[in-house]
């Protein structure tokens, strides 16, 4: 009988933090711009320059260590990591070796068996590099040290996923916690999330691990999921021809499906870490970590229970509205303006993602307001406009945030209430249509829908469908 | 008498009281670098295109009010390895022979605002490493005492300028004794202040734990003046300490008192035992003797650890060193290899060209004690031995208020004589040394001259942000010992090849 295999993985995510600054220099971690324009002595590494810790980036980091039940380093340090490439300015990059921000924490993830916690080994605080560019035309290499300096933290699990399944939970989980704290927006395509993927396979019920590979340059869920089965099979492979598996960090190729070998364990580099003398030891107080602590916000797993009891609204809906903490608060911010939770969900869950989906944005770049979503509920329920109407003016609450009531008011669209008038018209209608009139006295239902069509086509879209109907009805009888 | 002669202060009161014009120091000191500058070798680069105009507008301040304060008008010189914007700054290497910084350090631009004139920046051992100045790159200073001799290190272009009338007063870095060591070889005053008094903001590193700007000076005066002017709190700098929050306020001029009445002063049996010239050890009892007389009780004493001092300072500070310079790569600035072969090469080359061979041997020391499998024998181990010398400062100063000796343990040795034997070198700096590793405030004052005409250095120790006790015991001895020949009295042919 043929051996039985498991996986056994461990991941290391690198988030870029939402800070306006870098970590150690005042200059703008905004992305884009011209090469070498968000840059200062600091970050490009010129001779007498000194990196001064931005207060938010420790803060970030412990909020993140607190979400994922870490135990916060009271006495903490940096390091430098020493190795020579242009990208790096000073040939060192600033990270935590000794004495990392976090350690020892877990987060729980959901799989089609329970609930499993993932334990986190640490989290440490880093400083992202430049970039290389290559000119072909110039044959040259041109560096811009527009992200060098960028805070990153690096959040180091031990190896307790087994499967890629498990390994999407918990980096979704890791992604919404961290979007929920402000922290990153966590865009893996974007790189704002990086995960290598550290994987080994074993005999299925042996208790040492197997000679495990890293796997970098993962930059979707997707790409993950390949890699993963990728690798396990190349393992299973080698270990079955009576192979060794070699300790080597990989080179995942998406395209190609198949990772090549980067470096291996022999031709490691020395980094020489040290503690950076530049920078002076955190001292971290209880204070600071209860303040830190109270400052979390409400996570997903709490905010759907909280739904479940607060709002008449389904399961589904409540999975939805909670994906995204944008969603969510604008969820609350409108049912506390209207009270009405199902109609908001409706449009956040119906045309908002439709929308979002349509303009190629991510539900937390919405940005329209609660406010003018209220009123446009509270405009349909009164029947001053007509959903029709409504869908057209979501659209552009969703666009430019307008005031529905003035937009309304201004392009005169709401429903004309005086039945004198809508009477006059569908009599007009009749008059024209005949045969759709005949039609229907000769019991063909479906041809009032057309004479409705007609009305509403007449009224410039200013009518409520339910009083035409009525109305029709009145006088084709 | 020439204006050359005056201490910094003496010419800023001249100058304000309008008897002497900026421009006229300047070109007197101009005039000085002109007939001595050939011998001397101080400087590495003098500022002359800007220097009038510069002259003018900071007269300009003066005559307006604008700038009242006590160095307004003095020409002094800056250490190569301190930014200047747009004046090079080479720290006397290659790697950096092309390099113009587009920022001043932060202790630079202090003596700006204060109207103080940058005449230009001075030699050194090549990123401040080496005893003697030789190490650098492109010339050799000589000490003005005697041409034959070195001028100390590494700040021997700003002990040696200001010896030599080249400037009224200079900045120095000291990591190990290098403001102090020169400053006690040329017969001047130099202070190495408590770690964090002076801001490092600009300071190219050497050994960043341990380096400190200070000021090298003709007077205990001048010295506490200039120290007052770059001493505060820099945000841009997070090893810069808020003293005065700490409850020690940066008021030196205020020590400037004559009274060691009741000091305690210890003199560690080490500082003047073996190893030690019998001039030398003769000179700092007759200096104790001097503070003895004014009130003050001197005893000797057993500071402990002493010897472990040089061997846990060679490890931390070449550590330090090995990862502080990687970043001279040829890549952003200074100097690159003009052939070379894909990236590594160009490393390789870039650096094996670019530094010289002292550098090289602190590099490879420090990334050594680094290295996986060491870095617990020796990095930490150092790291563990300065906590102790710490801890036994500590110690003393429980007993003492302050701690004397001899900056170094013999006067300046001949040009060519110390390279030739590293670790005797090394060892030179033993008394220099423990300071920088216990973060401690320490001054350089001229105290005797050898029988070869050379100077000696009386240090006096301070407890950390005690620069108070020791600027007041330091201006007291200063007073006590009387007027020391100042350069343009050694002019006078006494001493042979003396200029």
């Amino acid at each position: 009988m043929a051996k039985q295999y498991e996986i056994v993985i461990g991941l290391e995510v690198h988030v870029e933090l939402a800070t306006k600054t870098k970590i150690f220099c005042g200059c703008t971690t905004e992305f884009g711009g011209a090469p070498n324009t968000h840059t200062c002595p600091v970050c490009t590494g010129m001779p007498g320059s000194l990196p001064v810790l931005n207060q938010q980036v420790l803060e970030y980091a412990m909020a993140v260590g607190l979400a994922t039940n870490c135990e916060v380093t009271r006495y903490s340090k940096f390091d430098r990591k020493n190795y020579f490439y242009p990208d790096n300015p000073q040939n060192y990059q600033i990270s935590q070796l000794y004495l990392p921000i976090c350690r020892d924490g877990f987060v729980e993830i959901e799989t089609p068996t329970g609930s499993k916690p993932i334990r986190i080994h640490e989290i440490h605080m880093e400083e992202d590099a430049g970039k290389l560019i290559h000119d072909e035309w110039e044959n040259c290499t041109l560096v811009d040290y527009n992200r060098s300096g960028v805070p990153l933290i690096e959040i180091v699990s031990e190896p307790d996923m087994a499967s890629a399944e498990e390994v999407n939970a918990y980096l979704e989980k890791l992604r919404l916690m961290i979007q929920y704290l402000g922290a990153s927006d966590c865009k893996l395509q974007e790189g704002s999330m990086r995960a290598d993927v550290n994987l080994s396979v074993r005999e299925v019920g042996s208790t040492t691990l197997g000679t495990r590979t890293e796997m970098k340059n993962l930059n979707s869920f997707k790409a993950i999921s390949r890699a993963i089965e990728g690798e396990r099979q190349r393992q299973i492979e080698l270990l079955e021809e009576g192979k060794q598996v070699t300790q080597e960090t990989r080179r995942w190729d998406d395209n190609k499906e198949y990772s090549y070998s980067m470096r291996s364990k022999e031709d490691a580099q020395d980094y020489r870490y040290f503690p950076d003398p530049d920078l002076v030891p955190l001292e971290i107080s209880e204070e600071w970590i209860a303040r830190i602590k109270e400052g979390l916000p409400e996570f997903r797993t709490e905010k759907m229970k909280r739904y479940r009891e607060e709002f008449d609204i389904p399961e589904y809906d409540i999975a939805i509205i909670t994906e995204w903490k944008k969603m969510a608060d604008l969820f609350e911010d409108t049912c506390k303006l209207c009270n009405q939770p199902k109609k908001v969900s409706n449009w956040l869950m119906v045309e908002t993602l439709r929308l979002c989906k349509e303009r190629e944005l991510d539900a937390d770049q919405i940005s329209f307001s609660a406010r003018n979503l209220a009123k446009l509920i509270q405009l349909t329920e009164n029947k001053v406009i007509n959903s029709t109407v409504a869908k057209e003016v979501f659209e552009l609450i969703f666009d430019q945030d307008i005031d529905p009531e003035l937009y309304i008011e201004e392009q005169g669209l709401k429903t004309v209430s005086d039945e004198g008038e809508l009477k006059r018209v569908v009599q007009e209608i009749m008059q024209n249509n005949p045969q759709s009139v005949e039609d229907y006295q000769n019991g063909k239902e479906k041809a009032i829908g057309f004479l409705i069509g007609q009305t509403m086509k007449a009224m410039k879209g200013k009518a409520n469908p339910e009083s035409i109907t009525q109305i029709l009805k009145e006088f084709l009888s | 008498m020439s204006i050359l002669e005056d201490s910094a202060i003496e010419l800023s009161k001249k100058i304000k009281a309008g008897e002497v014009l900026v421009t006229q120091a300047l070109e007197a000191v101009l005039e000085r670098i002109d007939a001595v500058e050939n011998q001397v070798n101080s400087y590495m680069t003098i500022d002359r295109d800007q220097l009038m105009k510069k002259a003018e507008e900071i007269q300009k301040k003066i005559d307006s009010k604008e700038l009242t304060g006590p160095f307004a008008g003095v020409p002094i010189a800056i250490k190569d390895n301190i930014c200047t914007k747009g004046l090079l700054t080479t720290c006397s290497s290659k790697i950096l022979s092309n390099f113009i910084p587009g920022y001043s350090a932060e202790a630079v631009l202090d003596l700006e605002s204060a109207g103080a004139l940058i005449i230009g920046k001075t030699n050194m051992d090549e990123f401040a490493m080496g005893s003697t100045t030789e190490t650098s790159a492109f010339k050799t200073t000589r000490n003005p005492w005697n041409l034959d001799h070195v001028p100390g290190g590494s700040s021997g272009g700003s002990a040696a300028a200001v010896a030599a009338g080249e400037c009224f007063a200079a900045l120095g870095s000291d990591t190990g004794g290098s403001i102090r060591q020169p400053a006690s070889f040329c017969g001047v005053v130099g202070m190495k202040p408590t770690y964090g008094t002076v801001s490092r903001y600009g300071l190219i590193a050497y050994g960043s734990s341990l380096d400190q700007i200070g000021p090298i000076t003709r007077t205990v005066s001048d010295c506490a003046v200039m120290l007052e002017l770059i001493s505060k709190h820099d945000k841009k700098d997070a090893t810069s300490m808020d003293r005065v929050a700490l409850g020690h306020d940066t008021d030196f001029s205020n020590a400037l008192i004559e009274d060691v009445k009741g000091q305690r002063i210890g003199i560690p049996k080490d500082y003047i035992g073996e190893g030690v010239d019998p001039q030398v050890r003769e000179s700092i009892l007759k200096a104790a003797d001097a503070l003895r007389e004014k009130g003050a009780l001197v005893e000797e004493f057993d500071l402990e650890l002493v010897e472990y001092a040089v061997p846990a300072y060679y490890v931390i500070a070449s550590a330090e060193a090995s990862s502080n310079l990687s970043r001279f790569d040829g890549i952003k600035y200074g100097y690159r290899t003009p052939e070379f072969d894909g990236l590594h090469a160009m490393y390789k080359k870039t650096r094996s060209e670019g530094f010289g061979s002292e550098v090289k041997r602190r590099i490879m020391l420090g990334s050594f004690v680094l290295s996986s499998g060491f870095y617990d024998a020796y990095y930490l181990k150092a790291l563990k031995t300065k906590a102790l010398i710490k801890e036994s400062f500590t110690k003393a100063f429980q007993h003492f208020d302050l701690i004397i000796g001899p900056t170094a343990p013999t006067t300046a040795p001949k040009i060519g004589e110390s390279l030739l034997d590293p670790i005797k070198m090394y060892l030179s700096d033993i008394f220099t040394i423990s300071v920088n590793l216990a973060g401690l405030p320490s001054i350089s004052v001229p105290c005797g001259i050898d029988a070869s005409g050379l100077p000696i250095g009386l240090q006096l120790i301070g407890d950390s942000f005690e620069e108070k006790k020791l600027i007041q015991a330091a201006y007291t001895y200063e007073k006590a010992r009387g007027s020391f020949p100042s350069f343009a009295e050694r002019n006078i042919d006494t001493y042979g090849k003396t200029i």
